[in-house]
């Protein structure tokens, strides 16, 4: 748009709408009109599951809002103070200023503890959300290209989102999340070499000195939601960008999206999920308790409750912990605390091993095309066998984290349970892969029969020689193509190491790799090839649908 | 690979792979469960009634604890426990012992108050021992709740959690949940040491501050006790705040999201 | 059995169907291929695009939605004046929870999911629900575009002079590497260095050990066999600036084993008749162990389940746990109570590199 104003205004007759006269004037220096041109009508398909997504965007927002409040009430002070307030099983006590404000906030304030409720409510859905939401972008293939950049903000938001967890859970400083803190110092004592000085500087001094609820509380409401705020947008714009990936079905291609437009429909259903999901966390908020500082007692040192267990999303690392035996050496003067260490390392390559899978994948599978068309996760058994494998791993953690009330609520004993999740962490993964793809296949073959003989209808029918049979329905056009939608690439093939003259052709090691692994992803044991036209045919024409 | 595929699609080989499944994780669970450990108590008190005791305690009790409670290989040595730990060893109904486990479980009680008394007069007849606390000693409403929250925190929560719901010990053994427990059988726990539970004798934990800590616990762990924020889960922690996001908080959010999603109503069918 | 394409059989005449729209390529499947894509299918009307009864329905529905939020909206405002702070009321199966926290809540989620759902409704039953393509485009740009673009970056490359001038490259590439280790040294403040910090406790010789729980000293006859009491340093008290610090370091736990069960000879020499006392701080990562099981002698940590067995000097049993518990040598003094003889002689808690 120029310069010029009479353009707009030429074209049409009687006086504007006072809406549209602010829209011109903030066009005029923001191009609105111009963001407008691609993005309001912007069509966005309608599936449930692309709507888990919304869930972590509205709990996030969620969490801004009442964050800020509660920053009115929270004093992120560790001086120390003599509770004075209405909750008498305290009166007396010794506690922190953060855990004093907030006691605080949670009775005197009025609407406090529903907000820090909600607050702590929507931090806890939040991340189960993103974890969800991975997972549902992992088995649809919805990282493949273009959006392995935006599957990397995603895993990113996620990683940081534990952490903002964490250190806003040890803000109160109660005696739950104080020993949280404390595992934290003796982690972070494991590092080799530097470990003392990381645990000095953390700390201000020893621990708990009076410095790490000042830290964690810039660390909370600063660092780490600014940014995971630019990482969200950045997330959202590639969405628009890239717009959402869809189901096959019919008229649905690569080349487009179907579905309805994001104003009206979908600024009226986004808009209200985000009201939808607010109501049912302050609902939650309003029935169930979550972290009773006040029944945990201000932190100290030298006090500790049984069932010591961080916020869920840290549940995983609590496993490895507790799993991991004591390994310790000690040699020239120096310790090196295995037994801490190595669960510190394998805690981020659990999560690592899930963010590289779509370069992996597109390098083993020489994939460079792109891909908005999703996968149904059977026709993909390898991925999804190791999404299966993943999750199945980071679920026997987290039992493993748990170990202590399994124990009691099972009528087991930790050291069983300890373990079961020791041999678990090797077996569990490797076991739940090769079911996973068995069930694929299985699932592959039964869609292979659906589509060639059709749905069993459920009717018997005798025929004239006294043979009775089942019916089966063809299915339709939609359906046959749902069905045979999907791609079905070859392994890669190095060609021949012998050439036609006998020559040993040079072929690396990392090839060799790469097509067996190749093999293992599009070889004959890893797909059901997909009925053809002719056996299509041959079946349909001949006698019949049976 | 294909072949063994082809051939498993009998009808019945899915109630076939149920049962083995169940049947191996039964199995499983009996291996795994942690292996009885028979294991008895201690107990004893002081006047006439010692000579109805004695008879009770040589029907009841002898057979493990020996005819004069000098104890045998299936039960310890009574003498010297005091007339505390027969009330709540038989108070509570741990005593006489009954199934076999990694520890002795709570159950109904077997004998009467009166019968309690008698046995525990007849043991604190063979050796000095804790005596069985009056009233006042374990009245909660003499007790300072906050001093009683501090020193359960020292001295109690790191088995018995926060506010009493108990917690996991090594072999599958665990400190029991002290929700609903009498006062005083409370306090007797803290003077004897019943089983593998520390004793917290007088000289180290003054009566008073037993009162304290009783008084603590009427205060957050009864069905009057005060819980602002609703539902307490168990007040069992991050565990089942974290179950209870997903299933309740994700799950309904996911409903939601599937009615948001779903196709509404045609006008016709086709 | 369905067809294809789906075909209007409904009983209503046809000019109160709006507009015929959508019908993107129906049928336009390829000939001969059973598995083709058939195309976007007709638009298919709800009821309440033909039946304005439906659709004024549907409206009153909305907008009882929003009407409920407003009410809720009320009633949190009407809550939020009339109850006070510290009122409890009965709710089954919650308890006694806090009359303005319950209220409040649900107020809340009734105006919030009023809205909502008032929106959802609106947008799934009123607003046109037809299907529409639209049309992807690549991210990366055409031959021209590219070309166009590298010519201006070799452009910008040449005019700046960063390939010919090798000085200027060289040294701007010091000073930006330079330049952040500046941010590293300005984090040094943040705390001491560790030093021998980690290897001193408040305990000394001649300390008395103070019993928490009544603040007295404590003395051999207090403690019986069975019996759990935890222990702080003479002279520490909960009101010093430090005492947190001093205390992750120096809880102690003190319990009387019979002397003939005590298997390792260090740990009976250390002892007090039979009294043992060890440091209460797990060497794991520096949870309080103290969950004492008094006849098998294990002491379980309920961080990590790490089992120490104080019968035998504290040995790591079970558990992610490296090394004993240390263990503080004890003895009696002229008054008769506990004291210490020397300060732990290893680091307590969590091990670290500089350990040894």
């Amino acid at each position: 748009m120029t310069t010029s104003t009479e353009t707009p205004s030429s074209t049409r007759r009687g006086p504007k709408h006072p809406g549209q006269r602010v829209a011109e004037w903030t066009d005029a220096r923001l191009g609105l009109y111009k963001l407008g041109k691609s993005n309001l009508r912007k069509i966005f398909p309608d599936h449930w599951s692309f709507m888990l997504g919304e869930i972590c965007l509205y709990s996030f927002t969620i969490l801004i809002l009442t964050g800020v409040y509660l920053t009115l009430f929270f004093h992120p002070s560790m001086s120390e103070t003599v509770y004075n307030g209405p909750y008498a099983p305290l009166q007396g006590v010794r506690m922190s200023e953060a855990y004093a404000s907030t006691m605080h906030i949670s009775f005197e304030v009025r609407g406090g503890l529903l907000i820090r409720q909600i607050h702590h409510w929507s931090a806890l859905i939040f991340i189960a959300g993103m974890i969800v939401h991975m997972m549902r972008v992992f088995f649809t293939g919805a990282f493949r290209k273009p959006r392995e950049l935006n599957w990397l903000f995603g895993w990113t938001l996620l990683f940081i989102g534990m952490f903002e967890g964490f250190t806003g859970y040890s803000l109160p400083d109660d005696l739950l999340s104080g020993t949280g803190v404390r595992f934290t110092e003796g982690a972070v004592l494991s590092t080799p070499i530097v470990g003392t000085y990381l645990s000095m500087f953390l700390f201000g001094g020893e621990f708990p000195g009076h410095n790490f609820v000042p830290i964690f509380y810039s660390a909370h409401i600063l660092l780490l939601p600014g940014i995971m705020a630019a990482l969200l947008v950045a997330h959202l714009i590639l969405v628009f960008y890239h717009k959402h990936t869809q189901f096959a079905g019919a008229g649905k291609t690569e080349k487009n999206v179907v579905g309805m437009p994001f104003f009206p429909i979908y600024t009226a259903k986004a808009g209200g999920f985000f009201f939808l999901v607010f109501g049912v966390i302050a609902a939650i908020a309003a029935i169930a308790t979550i972290n009773p500082i006040w029944t945990m007692g201000p932190y100290r040192p030298d006090q500790v409750s049984t069932g010591a267990q961080p916020d869920w999303y840290m549940g995983f690392s609590e496993g490895l912990i507790r799993v991991m035996p004591g390994w310790e050496i000690s040699a020239w003067g120096h310790t090196l605390v295995l037994g801490v260490f190595i669960p510190l390392i394998v805690f981020p390559t659990v999560l690592i091993a899930i963010a590289v899978w779509p370069f992996l994948e597109s390098w083993v599978t020489g994939d460079r095309g792109e891909h908005h068309l999703l996968d149904r996760p059977r026709n993909r058994p390898v991925r999804t066998g190791f999404g299966v494998a993943w999750l199945m791993l980071y679920f026997t953690l987290l039992i493993g984290g748990g170990n202590d009330l399994w124990a009691t609520h099972f009528h087991l004993s930790i050291e069983t349970i300890t373990w079961s999740v020791r041999i678990g962490f090797f077996v569990v993964p490797v076991l739940s892969y090769f079911v996973t793809k068995r069930i694929c296949l299985g699932l592959q073959r039964r869609d292979r029969d659906k589509v060639l003989h059709g749905r069993e209808s459920g009717i018997i029918k005798r025929l004239p020689h006294g043979e009775f049979i089942e019916v089966h329905e063809p299915l339709d056009q939609t359906e046959l193509h749902i069905l045979t939608a999907h791609p079905q690439p070859q392994p890669l093939d190095i060609g021949p190491e012998v050439d036609e003259n006998g020559v040993e052709r040079k072929v690396s090691a990392v090839t060799k790799v790469r097509a067996r692994l190749s093999r293992n992803f599009y070889g004959e044991h890893s797909q059901i090839p997909k009925p053809t036209v002719e056996e299509y045919d041959e079946i349909t024409s001949g006698h019949g649908h049976h | 690979m294909k072949k063994l595929s082809a051939r498993r699609r009998h009808p019945l080989a899915a109630l076939v792979v149920l049962l083995f499944a169940l049947a191996a994780i039964g199995g499983l669970y009996s291996a795994l469960a942690p292996a009885p450990k028979a294991q008895a108590d201690d107990s004893s008190s002081q006047s006439l009634e010692i000579t109805e005791g004695r008879k009770l305690f040589s029907v009841g009790c002898a057979s493990c604890h020996g005819a004069h409670g000098q104890g045998s290989s299936d039960g310890p040595s009574l003498v010297g426990v005091g007339s505390a730990a027969v009330d709540f060893q038989v108070g509570t109904g741990r005593m006489p012992a009954q199934q076999p486990g990694p520890q002795i479980q709570k159950k109904k009680t077997q004998y009467t108050q009166k019968d309690i008394d008698q046995l525990a007069a007849f043991i604190a007849s063979l050796g000095p021992g804790p005596v069985t606390p009056t009233p006042d000693q374990y009245d909660p409403a003499g007790g300072d709740v906050a001093k009683g929250g501090e020193l359960f925190r020292t001295n109690c929560s790191q088995c018995h959690n926060f506010v009493g719901k108990g917690g996991a010990l090594t072999d599958g053994k665990y400190a029991p949940t002290l929700k609903g427990v009498d006062p005083k059988h409370i306090y007797e726990a803290m003077q004897t040491g019943p089983q593998n539970m520390p004793s917290f004798p007088d000289t180290t934990m003054p009566s008073k501050n037993k009162a304290d800590i009783i008084a603590y616990l009427q205060a957050v762990d009864t069905a009057k006790s005060k819980n602002p924020g609703g539902f307490t889960l168990g007040s069992l922690g991050p565990v089942p705040e974290g179950l209870f996001a997903y299933i309740f908080g994700l799950g309904a959010l996911i409903a939601v999201a599937a009615w948001i999603a779903a196709r509404t109503t045609k006008a016709k069918k086709s | 059995m369905s067809e294809t394409g789906p075909h209007n059989d409904m009983a209503e005449p046809e000019e109160h169907l709006p507009a015929t729209r959508g019908a993107h390529g129906a049928e336009a499947a390829v000939p001969g291929d059973p598995f083709a894509d058939p195309g976007h299918p007709e638009h298919e009307f709800r009821r309440q695009d033909i039946d304005e009864k439906a659709a004024t329905h549907s409206e009153r529905v909305v907008a009882g939605l929003f009407t409920l939020s407003m009410l809720g909206t009320l009633a949190f405002i009407t809550s939020f004046v009339i109850f006070p702070v510290d009122k409890y009321i009965y709710v089954f199966p919650l308890g006694h929870v806090s009359a303005l926290n319950f209220s409040l809540g649900l107020s809340l989620a009734v105006a919030l999911i009023g809205i909502g759902a008032g929106a959802v409704h609106w947008a799934r039953t009123l607003m046109s629900d037809e299907e529409m393509p639209d049309e992807r485009h690549q991210a990366s740009a055409d031959d021209e575009l590219r070309a166009n673009i590298e010519a201006q970056w070799q452009q910008g490359v040449k005019e700046s002079g960063f390939g010919r001038r090798k000085l200027v490259r060289t040294t701007m590439l010091g000073a930006l590497t330079l330049v952040p280790l500046s941010a590293v040294v300005i984090l040094r403040d943040l705390g001491p260095l560790p030093e021998e910090k980690l290897r001193h406790t408040a305990w000394a010789k001649g300390k008395a050990l103070i019993n928490p729980n009544t603040n007295k000293p404590l003395r051999p006859e207090d403690i019986p066999v069975g019996s759990l009491t935890f222990a702080q340093p003479e002279g520490l008290n909960e009101q010093d600036e430090d005492f947190q610090t001093q205390i992750a370091k120096a809880a102690l736990m003190v319990v009387r084993l019979k002397p003939e069960d005590i298997k390792d000879k260090k740990e009976l020499d250390w002892s007090h008749q039979g009294i043992v006392a060890f440091s209460k701080i797990c060497t794991h990562v520096g949870c309080p162990v103290s969950l004492y099981e008094q006849q098998t002698h294990h002491v379980l940590c309920p961080c990590h389940q790490s089992t120490f067995d104080l019968s035998d000097g504290a040995r790591v049993i079970f558990g992610p746990a490296g090394h004993r518990l240390p263990q503080l040598r004890i003895s009696v003094n002229g008054e008769g109570n506990l004291v210490a003889m020397s300060d732990f002689e290893v680091p307590v808690g969590p091990a670290f590199w500089e350990r040894g």
